[in-house]
């Protein structure tokens, strides 16, 4: 199993970069074209609108999930009456497909349906709430979409993380009469560094992958102002029939996975050989 | 290290501190922040089930979140026996089933053989061990869908296409980073006295395995357990590219009822078909509470 | 699964003194609405009248389906017939003999001299030889007016696309969106095509699609399609729609003027109950020029390696063309027969307009088969862009007729 998950993946990358290099249209064909494929893929406005897309969904939602999914973790911490309620109505989104967050997101955001409709008709007409149909805001209309899905999972793990620290760390605090935020920020979250690593891999291993809840929500529009890198790569392999295209495409969402991840992997496992 | 892992095996209770007794503002704030939180993660649900259970003419009309006036189950009831995929008319039943079918093998084997897999990495290191695992740690990155036509030269080679075996193989594989991952974390956290132990009264490789490890596990595999049904039952992909039509898993015949962009939607139907649909996912969620946070706590937390 | 098997059983033994051998055929296709299905239900009625079994292998949305029929065949797995649209979608499939020759078929039935416009089975053809069935046509140009909006606004409705601009302001005064238009490509692209050959004419038109000549298209002639397709733009600024048929719903409850859309526009009208003439107007070709491109549906076979298969794949390739066939599919699906020989006495007033331009000969390719996918695609995104954005109308020719110069 080991071999066949080896050749899977090394094959697999090493098979797409290879033919990244051809001009391939429906079939994989090995009728090499030099760098052709990458210097239309960086000419092409599409392609660079999904980047900055990614981009700042990926801030976002890697900065708001962590601060959401920690804020509710530490509350559900205190001995909260219910606790198990809140866990599991934070938690149960992440059990839904990308297909149904999009359908219901999409309700909710749409204008003549949704929020904005209700709040009109309870009088505050100039209310305003249409981010989906607005290329300025519709990324953040899938923000909202994605966090709901994704920061369940995440509060969980913060949750576990926190159950992991020594109740005596609190009383230590409370002697030393540091306040309870300042505890949280100044010792807790120093020591639970291993857990945001986690929850950081979780989060980001998603954010690359962001394809279904786009194509859910907004399908890339209005216009191509919500496409993002990973539709790009299935749209040009399947729709336009450009296997090449969407190879160097996806051969540079690999890169620059790999510019992130090897150097982390290498801090967090590669030095600690000899620990054991 | 014995200590701190014991800790973390029967960890459930709150750490936090305190707070104070009294209905103080604090207490306020608090639960007003949990509440509002519940209010967004809640409401798509709600609009969903109050969809479901409203006729058509009520939905064009109403407001979304108003509860239906008129409660019918008949949406249900098609989206499970009636709702048309192309000529056949039977609904997501048919699906079900054979989500069923590609579920329960693809668990178990993916589970199984990641179990094995952490345990190795975690205690007979092997010569490259830290590449391979390295390696399995990039594949969480790589986007499925790029992945596609490879696999299908693969299975066409080793004679899987369009066979459901291949499609279990398919899952296994694209399970294998996370649960190992998980794994790995976990086995290494058991004290590796008991293993030394082990060895010296004599146990073997797979003696180790079945007698030492898995009875501690149970948290993990709970885990494992969840977040494979999870991404089993809910894939689209695989399921529509590696199955043929007497074979295609739920989330296709959803996908056809829910996206049929012709004629008139009724949303009432596909509101109750993703209802159903997420239904596995979201019973297992209910059900399984406090062991998946004991799990994630023990496998996801230590780095 | 096992009545399935046991009808096959039954059905195999009553055929038995015909010499033939009961094949499950599977074919997959993406016409999963209701009026789609319906149609594809006719079809399967008719092959399962044969000795054969239709096995229905339908995915929504072409965009997911595709992959899933190209992943099949190169797997070697592949269905027994499946729907592309004809055009230039299938020719590597074809290029690398995946694809059953239907030459010796077509011969005997004479399909050449049946199909009109004859184009359409040349899009099926590579090297001379036949490999698809063309199943039905349908065209893009055609305006879609709302009685109520014009009542609304005290305006007679319009009868070509200059009195529709010109109308458009009153709309606007009475509250009332002048275009609607759904936010995706193909629509927006749709609409810039039909504009192209409402003020360029059929001439420039095919000088720039089937030609592919980006003189004519960066011309100072074009420049004026561009300027119209951005005064369009202004008109349809504030639909905040993105699927086609919400727009065509706009039209239907009177809160748009208009759509430039399909043909297959008028089955949400049907299904709505409206009546063209009196609740709503088709124009095609804008009412400007009285022409049509031909887009459409065919079917593929792909080669299988089982002589009983191969034998209920020829059949299901002649019934599709059958006028029979051809006219019970048409009916339910609201496009045009692929044969003039046959009668549509039960279709409604939009779909006689179209079948007399087919029949006078008003025809063009339609993109399918001017354009590969890969060039298609690119234009589509211009489209969105385009239509999304405050891009004049000089970037915009400019772009385009780049994309025009490297289509391929």
């Amino acid at each position: 199993m080991i071999l066949v998950t080896l050749v899977v993946f090394i094959g697999g990358t090493l098979w797409t970069i290879i033919h990244s290099f051809t001009s391939s249209r429906l079939l994989p064909k090995l009728n090499f074209a030099g760098l052709d494929q990458y210097e239309r893929l960086w000419g092409t406005r599409r392609w660079l609108v999904s980047i900055d897309n990614l981009m700042l969904y990926g801030l976002l939602s890697l900065l708001l999930t962590l601060v959401i999914g920690f804020t509710l973790a530490a509350i559900l911490d205190r001995k909260i009456r219910g606790e198990n309620a809140f866990r599991t109505i934070y938690l149960y989104p992440y059990a839904l497909s990308y297909i149904v967050t999009g359908l219901a997101w999409q309700w909710i955001l749409n204008p003549d349906l949704g929020i904005q409709s209700v709040v009109r008709g309870m009088g505050w007409q100039s209310f305003s709430l249409n981010p989906l149909n607005n290329p300025d805001t519709v990324m953040y209309g899938i923000l909202v979409a994605g966090i709901w899905q994704g920061s369940g999972l995440i509060m969980i793990i913060m949750l576990a993380g926190l159950r992991g620290i020594d109740a005596d760390i609190w009383k230590a605090a409370k002697v030393d009469g540091i306040g309870t935020i300042k505890t949280y920020l100044r010792i807790i979250v120093p020591m639970m560094r291993p857990v945001f690593i986690t929850a950081l891999v979780a989060i980001a291993s998603g954010i690359i992958k962001l394809y279904d809840l786009v194509v859910a929500l907004t399908n890339g529009g209005p216009g191509i102002s919500s496409e993002v890198p990973a539709k790009y790569v299935i749209e040009y392999m399947f729709r336009a029939q450009n296997l090449g295209q969407g190879f160097a495409a996806s051969t540079m969402m690999l890169l620059s996975v790999m510019i992130i991840i090897v150097p982390w992997l290498y801090l967090e496992y590669g030095g600690r050989k000899n620990d054991r | 290290m014995t200590d701190r892992s014991q800790r973390l095996l029967d960890s459930s209770g709150p750490r936090g501190p305190k707070p104070r007794r009294r209905f103080s503002k604090n207490n306020i704030l608090v639960y007003g922040v949990l509440f509002i939180a519940a209010v967004y993660y809640l409401l798509p649900l709600y609009v969903m089930v109050v969809t479901s259970l409203k006729g058509m003419p009520e939905i064009r009309v109403g407001n979304i979140f108003a509860p239906p006036l008129e409660i019918t189950v008949q949406p249900w009831v098609k989206a499970w026996s009636g709702a048309c995929t192309g000529i056949n008319c039977d609904g997501l039943q048919r699906g079900f089933w054979n989500s069923v079918r590609i579920l329960i093998p693809s668990v178990l084997l993916s589970i199984a053989v990641a179990s094995v897999n952490g345990y190795v990495l975690s205690r007979w290191r092997f010569k490259g061990a830290e590449f391979f695992f390295s390696l399995l740690i990039v594949g969480a990155f790589i986007p499925y869908q790029t992945m596609l036509y490879p696999i299908v030269i693969i299975l066409r080679e080793i004679g899987l296409m369009g066979d459901l075996g291949g499609l279990v193989l398919v899952h296994t594989v694209f399970g294998m980073p996370i649960l190992t991952l998980l794994f790995r974390n976990y086995f290494a956290g058991i004290p590796e006295d008991l293993h030394k132990a082990a060895r010296i009264d004599g146990a073997g490789f797979w003696g180790i395995f079945f007698r030492i490890m898995l009875p501690m596990s149970l948290p993990i595999f709970v885990v494992a357990m969840i977040l494979q049904v999870t991404g089993i039952w809910n894939d689209f992909l695989f399921g529509v590219v590696y199955t043929r039509p007497d074979t295609y898993p739920m989330t296709v015949q959803l996908n056809n009822i829910v996206n049929s962009v012709q004629g008139i939607k009724e949303y009432n139907v596909n509101m109750a078909a993703t209802l159903l649909t997420g239904l596995v996912p979201l019973v297992l969620y209910f059900i399984s509470g406090k062991l998946f946070v004991r799990g994630i706590a023990a496998g996801a937390v230590k780095g | 699964m096992n009545r399935l098997a046991s009808a096959v059983c039954t059905t195999s033994l009553l055929t038995v003194s015909q010499l033939a051998i009961a094949v499950d055929l599977e074919v997959t296709h993406w016409w999963t609405s209701g009026g789609e299905a319906a149609a594809v239900a006719e079809l399967a009625k008719a092959f399962n009248q044969t000795e054969h079994t239709w096995v229905d292998g339908a995915i929504a949305g072409g965009s997911a389906a595709r992959p899933v029929i190209v992943s099949r065949i190169l797997g070697g797995d592949p269905m027994g017939a499946t729907q592309l649209n004809h055009g230039r979608q299938a020719t590597e499939l074809i290029e690398a003999g995946l694809m059953t020759d239907l030459t010796e078929l077509a011969e005997r039935e004479g399909w050449r001299d049946i199909v009109n416009p004859v184009s359409l089975l040349d899009s099926c053809t590579l090297d001379g030889r036949i490999y698809c069935v063309p199943i039905n046509i349908h065209s893009g140009q055609w305006l879609w007016l709302s009685h109520a909006a014009f009542d609304a606004a005290e305006l007679e409705v319009p009868q070509n696309w200059g009195e529709f601009v010109a109308a458009a302001p009153k709309l606007q005064d009475a509250n009332i969106l002048p275009l609607a238009m759904g936010q995706q490509g193909w629509q927006q692209n749709l609409a810039f095509g039909a504009i192209m050959l409402g003020i360029a004419g059929p001439d420039a038109w095919a000088e720039v699609n089937v030609e592919k000549n980006a003189e004519v298209a960066a011309g100072p002639d074009f420049k004026k399609v561009f300027q119209a397709a951005a005064a369009a733009r202004e008109l349809a600024k504030n639909s905040n729609v993105q699927d086609w048929n919400q727009a065509t719903n706009m039209v239907i409850t009177g809160s748009a003027g208009g759509q430039i859309m399909g043909d297959w526009a008028q089955g949400e009208f049907q299904v709505a109950g409206a009546v063209a003439g009196e609740d709503y107007t088709c124009l095609p070709g804008l009412g400007v020029n009285e022409i049509l491109d031909t887009g459409g549906d065919a079917f593929y076979f792909p080669v299988i390696e089982d002589e009983a298969t191969k034998k209920a794949q020829l059949e299901l390739a002649s019934l599709l063309i059958s006028p029979e066939a051809q006219v019970s599919f048409n009916l339910k699906k609201g496009s045009l027969p692929v044969r003039s020989d046959i009668d549509l006495d039960a279709a409604n007033a939009c779909m006689k307009k179209g079948l007399k331009i087919l029949d006078e000969g008003g025809v063009l390719p339609s993109s399918d088969q001017n354009f590969s996918p890969d060039t298609q695609i690119q234009i589509e995104d211009l489209m969105a862009e385009f239509w999304t954005s405050d891009m004049t109308a000089g970037d915009f020719q400019e772009s385009y007729s780049d994309l025009i110069k490297n289509a391929d």
